[in-house]
């Protein structure tokens, strides 16, 4: 196993079809064990950074590297089985008939034997106290219920790094904490693209904040918090 | 992630595209229907309609490859035609036995089916020139002006807003089976990454249901919003400004050219 930072990206510019530049040479570097926060206003390019990170988004100049290996067409497999990426809408994320099908979809993708495939769904559905759920359809759940299953259904392929896309957004109080308890009871490395302060200052001891596709600072929670004229110039606020 | 290739609408600082939208959908109909008009074998009609085509493509700025290249989509309605080459009454040119049938192709038949496939092919061209220099909703208000049925115009209107959502989350859904689908962690004895070929019908079955169950719920949410706003069946829009004077005149030029090349047509 290689010891430089899990995640490595190096001078990332990307466009989208439309000619939209989203992201303008960022480059970051996360090792094992990190918890990162990502933060910045609506359309700063915090999305598109995280699609880069398994692929579904290819650099337009620069280099994406996970676990040492450069995200390419060959490597597909094997980051994407490394990096756990949750989408922002759960709904985008359950696209199968019902929960255990929708968290068994990775780990049988990868080829594991039905054993084992049900140990990982039921203990990815234990993780996240939704074992219970696993024969219900997911449409009828929950917001709150469905971001845990979207987490599970990464949990299921075992990832070293967890990517999620504003995991706190549209949850009521309750469900709210529950999840920042779940997300600290996770031993993965995290990145987290969020708008909510109060929990990146809770969970997350690392800050980076983009605006306009740049990252425009990469520092410890607790000092891009007390900076108040720099949160107010990104459109942050606490 | 959005979808534009759905969007026929090419802008470009043209005559046809500065148009009013009335003036351009009133004339599109008028061509297609003159070319319907116009009898079988009029082939010097035909011509002069392709020339008439012709420049208006060139005025519209599109580009003939790419007006060309989307009238290929004409090409699989073709087939329905093909039946008449050997069916049509007349004078035999060729004869074939096929399978204990036998199928003459017939000089009238030939003829037929040349003109059916010349005419669709302009009728086409007409349609994708309409359709690339004019906006969606320019259209629908000038399907308005013309007096379509509100209904229609309005379905219109929803299909295509909705369309584009639609396509946009079957993309996402798309996207987060790419996300997952990785290779195994360590290799396994005997299994190959991927699921058997029955699963992965399975799980693209379980999507394509996903994505009709979600659409029949937007479609509740959004009429229940409409709802909330007042809707009672009709969407209501300004009425457009008059239509200039000169274009007025490049109107009635224009229907009475076509009606003069469908009478030529039958003079023939």
């Amino acid at each position: 196993m290689d010891t430089g930072p899990f995640v490595q990206i190096e001078h990332l510019s990307f466009s989208y079809g439309n000619g939209h530049q989203a992201l303008r040479d960022v480059s970051l570097h996360i090792h094992r064990g990190e918890k990162v926060a990502l933060v910045g206003p609506n359309g700063a390019g915090k999305s598109t950074l995280m699609l880069h990170l398994n692929g579904i988004l290819r650099p337009t100049t620069g280099v994406v590297r996970i676990g040492g290996l450069p995200v390419e067409e060959k490597t597909l497999g094997r980051v994407r089985a490394w990096v756990g990426l949750v989408f922002q809408d759960p709904d985008d994320q359950l696209f199968s008939p019902t929960v255990f099908d929708d968290v068994a979809f990775g780990p049988i993708y990868q080829g594991l034997p039905e054993r084992e495939v049900r140990a990982r769904v039921a203990a990815a559905l234990a993780h996240v106290h939704m074992a219970e759920y696993a024969p219900r359809v997911s449409h009828h759940l929950s917001v709150g219920e469905k971001k845990r299953i979207a987490i599970a259904t990464v949990l299921a392929m075992e990832p070293e790094l967890l990517a999620l896309d504003e995991p706190t957004a549209g949850l009521d109080p309750r469900a709210r904490r529950g999840l920042i308890t779940l997300l600290c009871s996770l031993p993965q490395t995290m990145l987290i693209s969020t708008h909510d302060l109060r929990m990146v200052a809770e969970l997350l001891p690392r800050t980076v904040v983009m605006d306009g596709g740049r990252i425009v600072a990469d520092r410890p929670t607790a000092e891009v918090l007390a900076d108040a004229a720099f949160l107010e110039a990104h459109g942050l606020e606490l | 992630m959005h979808v534009h290739f759905l969007d026929p609408y090419r802008p470009r600082p043209s005559l046809i595209h500065a148009l009013d939208p009335r003036v351009k959908l009133a004339l599109a109909l008028a061509f297609i229907l003159a070319v319907a008009l116009t009898p079988i074998a009029a082939w010097p009609v035909y011509v002069l309609l392709a020339a008439l085509l012709l420049s208006v493509v060139l005025l519209s700025e599109l580009g003939v490859g790419h007006v060309l290249k989307r009238s290929a989509l004409a090409l699989p309605f073709v087939l329905a035609a093909i039946p008449i080459l050997v069916t049509a009454p007349g004078a035999t040119l060729w004869e074939a036995t096929l399978a204990g049938l036998s199928l003459r192709l017939t000089d009238a038949g030939l003829a037929r089916f040349g003109s059916i496939v010349l005419k669709s092919w302009l009728s086409v061209q007409m349609a994708i020139v309409l359709a690339a220099s004019t906006t969606f909703p320019q259209l629908l208000l000038a399907m308005r002006a013309l007096r379509v049925p509100r209904l229609l115009v309005a379905i219109f209107g929803l299909m295509w807003r909705y369309l584009f959502v639609l396509v946009d989350e079957a993309l996402r859904l798309l996207r987060a089976r790419a996300a997952r689908s990785a290779a195994p962690t360590r290799p396994i004895a005997g299994a190959r990454p991927g699921g058997s070929v029955a699963w992965r019908a399975r799980v693209a079955g379980g999507m394509a249901g996903n994505l009709l169950i979600r659409s029949f719920d937007r479609g509740e949410r959004i009429y229940a919003a409409m709802a909330a706003r007042g809707y009672d069946g009709e969407i209501r829009a300004f009425p457009m400004p008059p239509i200039p004077a000169g274009q007025r005149l490049a109107l009635i030029g224009g229907l009475v050219l076509l009606a003069l090349l469908v009478g030529l047509g039958h003079l023939l």
